[in-house]
């Protein structure tokens, strides 16, 4: 059986899944004091009538990174850049500790400048002096060659507690971004660490041998031991245990609209035939971007519960929630209570519904069903456009090849999938705005975990070949080989894919479920004076976000 | 520095090339993309990346004259190319950023008004399409276009050669030393728009000394007096001290200089083949600059200031000629009575190599004086392909004279003796063969 537990900010949810079916849901308040107690909590309840050999797989979904970042619970951390030329260190600087040094690679790799012992020594010492045990490095054009980062990392190998490496985070370029990734991630490894320690001594009692996944934000897994080296990974998995949650409960195979709608917010996520549409460089969190693989995700802020206000001849609904619907004692009428009066579902008190409405009736000058009418449309509206949009946007992205600006692949979604409190009465609207067959999956209230539970293990590997230098670089793994001149470009791809099987398998992947897809096929030739001085190939491919094989989708009940 | 919001066309077309190891091939922009990315300057608040749009048949026939049309001249690369710099424009015409660079291939600043084929690896003028497509969709619009580019943009110079709402200022390599060997101060516009061509060319191993030396005392003091609506760079990057195929020793920073001070509200690129150790740091550095950041960080890995700099005798000479060229502006009114006297009409003959495509043109322009426009103009054009056109051109803000004596010339051409005749009103965005 599958235990599947997603902590999140209000409450923490589990499921027992047995063959893909519900065996059992349970839900506690978050303490978000200690999140531990909380799973301890949660687990408990979900083995009462069991032992925990039943277990062949755990997965958790925790906020423990996102928490740390959000509520600047992070360790310090000292940053070294080796920046080279481009934007001055003024726009690099991530936190008062960053220094820079000399030394960088170029464009394709070649070292330019070396590093300066002396100096990196000095920075070192400062760092020590000051008390900070952990240390990010991040060197230009790292993910093309890293030496520059692991000769740093040598050089003060042993002074700290931890080192994190900026090209370990992604294969992509984007030195800022990896500046913030590798600095987030430094930031939270003591916290993420010590709770990792928690659950393993948790885990431990049961003494019995199970695998634990931890979910991370792409809606992928890893396997726990993995989760230490790299904890930045696990931020932001709430709203991608959300979507993998809805992917588990349909079976779909299309283009695809998913919202969970919520009191506050509305999360919008696109499928693009069946799989979820990931960030093109990485996710956002509290201001920084990072080169973390995310699902693609856009939040709004109208929800059942939101403030529903009428001034100076405007009505506003949302952003901002004060508390419950009018129906359940709140202060304000909302958009539930709309709903209520125009009768779409028949929660709460609808005399208090009716006379929260009835406030902004009188104030339009409009019967009390018109009003009603007029705010929920109006919340529909503010999701539908910002649906659009997303759609719009992904459709406009850049293309660089004259072959994908003619025959581009167009996001044509005709299906709707609503979760949360009030997918019931908006649904139908919503997909009429939309043009969308909607539908609501069921046991939506335990999605989340559902998803967690049955999340592949999925990962992505960059390869770059220069056959004029003679060498092969497998980004993400820190690994350079010697290549001959005549390598080519099918001898790139079968590297790559086997490298990213292997690493895949070490994250905890399962054979089965190396679904793979090459997301990056380019190789160019280089041309010095008239003649081809040699190849430059560049290959990406990863692991797809998915659900476990063996599992058909929309099987759960 | 100002920092402002700053547009991005990007488009490197990265499966288009003229020919395998030709200096315009899927190579091209492949370094400028990874430095680009790198530096994360899509990522800045006030940098916007758009997709360029795709400029249409009409796009390009509001300016030339294809033969024997626009299909047969072009590949769909040179419409986005096109359509990445209408949108450049579109985006600041809108105000949705401040100013907006198209860093696009293929380049185009060679075509000219007629075409018959390719010339200096250019099909179609993508600045001249842009400038039009401006003033159809945004009402007439003075217009000053810098072409920064090291070849002679002649391509550029014949089209805006009669209109004197363009003022069209090249500077580059020196015509005696450098394809395509055009681009001397006496070229300086048609009769109807006398000193509104400036051309500078400057010796070989001129250095960012030398070319802010006649941005500062020469360009910005012109652009003052002309004042236009909106300036155009057209931003070839091949003065570049690496550049494989020219002489001259501009660096990524004297460019970022040029581009802060020039403050261009649209730049497009031009030419550029050092790919690798110049067109990175030239490009982030212009981003930078146009975007109102500090770029003083940009510079090439190999610079050295003191290797590359001019000698005295080049600052001496440039000082001399751009005096000279300024003079020649200040008198630019009085010229015109000088050369036209009592002509009603000016002709001029000329040959024409198409390099790229091995073809010859002899071509014969008629232009008619007039003081209230830019001058109804005709064109006898024969090419080695066999092709033998005439074109009569009304241009923008015709008069009504130029307008009669365009129609009539197009009713009474004698069709036996043409493959095809063509006519162009740009004020009525008419297009017709015959
Ligand atoms: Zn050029
Ligand atoms: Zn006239």
């Amino acid at each position: 059986m599958i235990l599947g537990i997603d902590v999140g900010g209000t409450h923490t949810d589990a499921v027992l899944l047995d063959h893909y079916e519900v065996r059992k849901k349970a839900k506690v308040l978050t303490n978000r004091e200690n999140l531990l107690d909380s799973l301890l909590k949660v687990t408990e309840e979900i083995l009462s009538d069991e032992g925990p050999e039943i277990l062949d797989r755990v997965v958790l979904s925790t906020t423990m990174s996102t928490n740390a970042i959000v509520q600047d619970k992070i360790s310090k951390v000292g940053m070294i850049l080796a920046s080279g030329p481009g934007l001055p260190p003024s726009m690099l600087t991530i936190n008062d500790d960053t220094h820079f040094v000399s030394g960088y690679v170029n464009h394709r790799g070649v070292e330019v400048a070396g590093i300066d012992h002396d100096e990196i020594s000095k920075i070192a010492e400062k760092l020590r002096g000051e008390g900070i045990e952990h240390v990010g490095i991040v060197g230009k054009f790292s993910s093309r060659d890293p030496h520059i980062e692991t000769d740093i990392g040598d050089s003060i190998d042993g002074k700290f507690k931890h080192i994190s490496l900026g090209h370990r985070m992604s294969g992509n370029l984007n030195f800022p971004r990896r500046i913030a990734t590798t600095y987030l991630n430094a930031a939270v490894w003591d916290t993420y660490n010590s709770f990792i320690d928690n659950i393993k001594e948790f885990v431990g009692r049961f003494k019995t041998d199970f695998p634990i996944y931890i979910l991370k934000a792409d809606g992928g897994t890893f396997e726990i031991s993995q989760s230490v080296k790299c904890p930045v990974q696990t931020i932001l998995s709430g709203p991608a245990a959300s979507i993998m949650g809805i992917l588990s409960l349909t079976n779909c195979q299309e283009d695809a609209i998913a919202l969970d709608i919520g009191g506050t917010t509305t999360d919008i996520a696109i499928f693009a035939g069946g799989i979820p549409l990931l960030e093109p460089l990485g996710v956002t969190i509290k201001g920084h971007k990072t080169l973390i693989r995310g699902l693609r995700t856009r939040s709004i802020g109208i929800g059942g519960d939101s403030r529903v206000t009428y001034e100076n001849g405007e009505l506003t609904v949302g952003p901002e929630r004060v508390g419950p619907a009018a129906a359940f004692g709140g202060p304000s009428p909302t958009p539930t209570d709309a709903m209520i009066v125009l009768g779409l579902t028949d929660i709460g008190e609808k005399e208090k519904a009716e006379k929260a409405i009835a406030e902004i009736a009188e104030s339009m000058n409009v019967p009390l069903h018109d009003a009603a009418e007029t705010i929920f449309h109006s919340a529909c509206e503010t999701i539908t456009s910002s649906v659009k949009d997303m759609i719009d946007e992904i459709n406009n992205a850049p293309v660089y090849t004259v072959h994908e600006m003619l025959d581009g692949k167009k996001i044509e979604p005709n299906l709707l999938y609503v979760v949360g409190g009030p997918a019931k009465p908006m649904a139908p609207r919503l997909g009429d705005m939309l043009g969308c067959t909607t539908h609501i999956p069921e046991n939506a209230e335990v999605a989340n975990a559902i998803g967690a539970s049955l999340a592949r293990t999925t990962t992505e590997l960059t390869v770059l070949a220069d056959t004029e230098k003679g060498t092969l670089t497998i980004v993400e793994e820190g690994i350079q080989l010697t290549i001959p001149r005549e390598f080519e470009r099918e001898d790139a791809l079968k590297i790559c894919m086997d490298k990213l099987r292997e690493r895949a398998i070490k994250m905890g992947a399962k054979e089965d479920d190396l679904e793979i897809e090459i997301t990056e096929d380019q190789s160019f030739n280089m041309v010095r004076g008239y003649y081809t001085a040699g190849k430059n190939i560049r290959i990406k491919a990863q692991v797809k976000p998915g659900l476990i094989s063996n599992f058909q989708k929309g099987e759960t009940r | 520095m100002n920092v402002k919001k700053t547009g991005l066309i990007f488009f490197p077309a990265f499966d288009w090339a003229i020919s395998p190891s030709h200096p315009e091939r899927e190579e091209r922009l492949l370094y400028t993309q990874d430095q680009v990315f790198e530096e994360g300057l899509l990522d800045l608040d006030n940098v916007f990346e758009f997709k360029p749009g795709l400029a249409s048949t009409e796009d390009i026939n509001r300016i030339h004259i294809c033969v024997p049309g626009a299909e047969s001249v072009i590949t769909e690369s040179h419409l986005i190319s096109a359509g990445g710099a209408i949108t450049a424009a579109e985006k600041v015409l809108t105000k949705e950023v401040d100013n907006a660079f198209a860093l696009v291939r293929p380049p185009g600043h060679h075509a000219m008004r007629v075409v018959h084929g390719a010339r200096g690896f250019c099909n179609i003028n993508i600045e001249a399409i842009m400038v039009e497509y401006i003033r159809h969709r945004y009402g007439h619009k003075r217009i000053a276009i810098v072409d920064t580019d090291c070849h002679h943009g002649d391509g550029s110079q014949d089209i805006f050669w009669h209109d004197p709402d363009t003022l069209y200022i090249s500077i580059h390599q020196d015509g005696r030393t450098l394809y395509p060997g055009s681009g001397f101060p006496n070229e300086f516009g048609g009769p109807n728009a006398l000193g509104y061509t400036i051309n500078i060319p400057l010796p070989p191993n001129t250095s960012d000394k030398g070319f802010l030396f006649a941005l500062d005392n020469l360009i910005l003091p012109i652009l003052d007096e002309f004042k236009p609506d909106l300036v155009i760079n057209s931003a070839g990057q091949d003065n570049h001290y690496s550049d494989p195929i020219t002489n001259m020793n501009f660096s990524a920073n004297g460019y970022a200089i040029l581009n802060e001070r020039l403050s261009p509200d649209i730049a497009v690129l031009e030419g550029g083949y050092s790919i690798e150790s110049a067109l990175p740091y030239i490009n982030v550095g212009i981003i930078m600059a146009m975007a109102g950041l500090d770029y003083s960080f940009v510079k090439e890995p190999d610079y050295n200031p003191r290797e590359i700099e001019q000698s005295s005798q080049i600052s001496r000479y440039i000082e001399e000629e751009v005096s000279q060229i300024y003079e020649l502006w200040k008198n630019r009114h009085s010229q015109k009575a000088e050369m036209v006297k009592n002509a009603k009409y000016a002709r001029r003959s000329r040959s024409i190599y198409y390099d790229t495509d091995g073809i010859n043109e002899e071509q014969e322009e008629t232009i008619r004086i007039c003081d209230d426009c830019g001058g109804m103009l005709t064109i006898d054009s024969k090419a080695s392909t066999g092709n033998r056109i005439f074109a009569v051109i009304v241009p923008g803000q015709s008069c009504s004279t130029c307008r009669e004596k365009g129609e009539k010339a197009f009713e009474s051409v004698e069709t036996g003796r043409y493959d095809y005749v063509y006519f162009q009103d740009r004020d009525r965005d008419l297009f017709i063969v015959k």
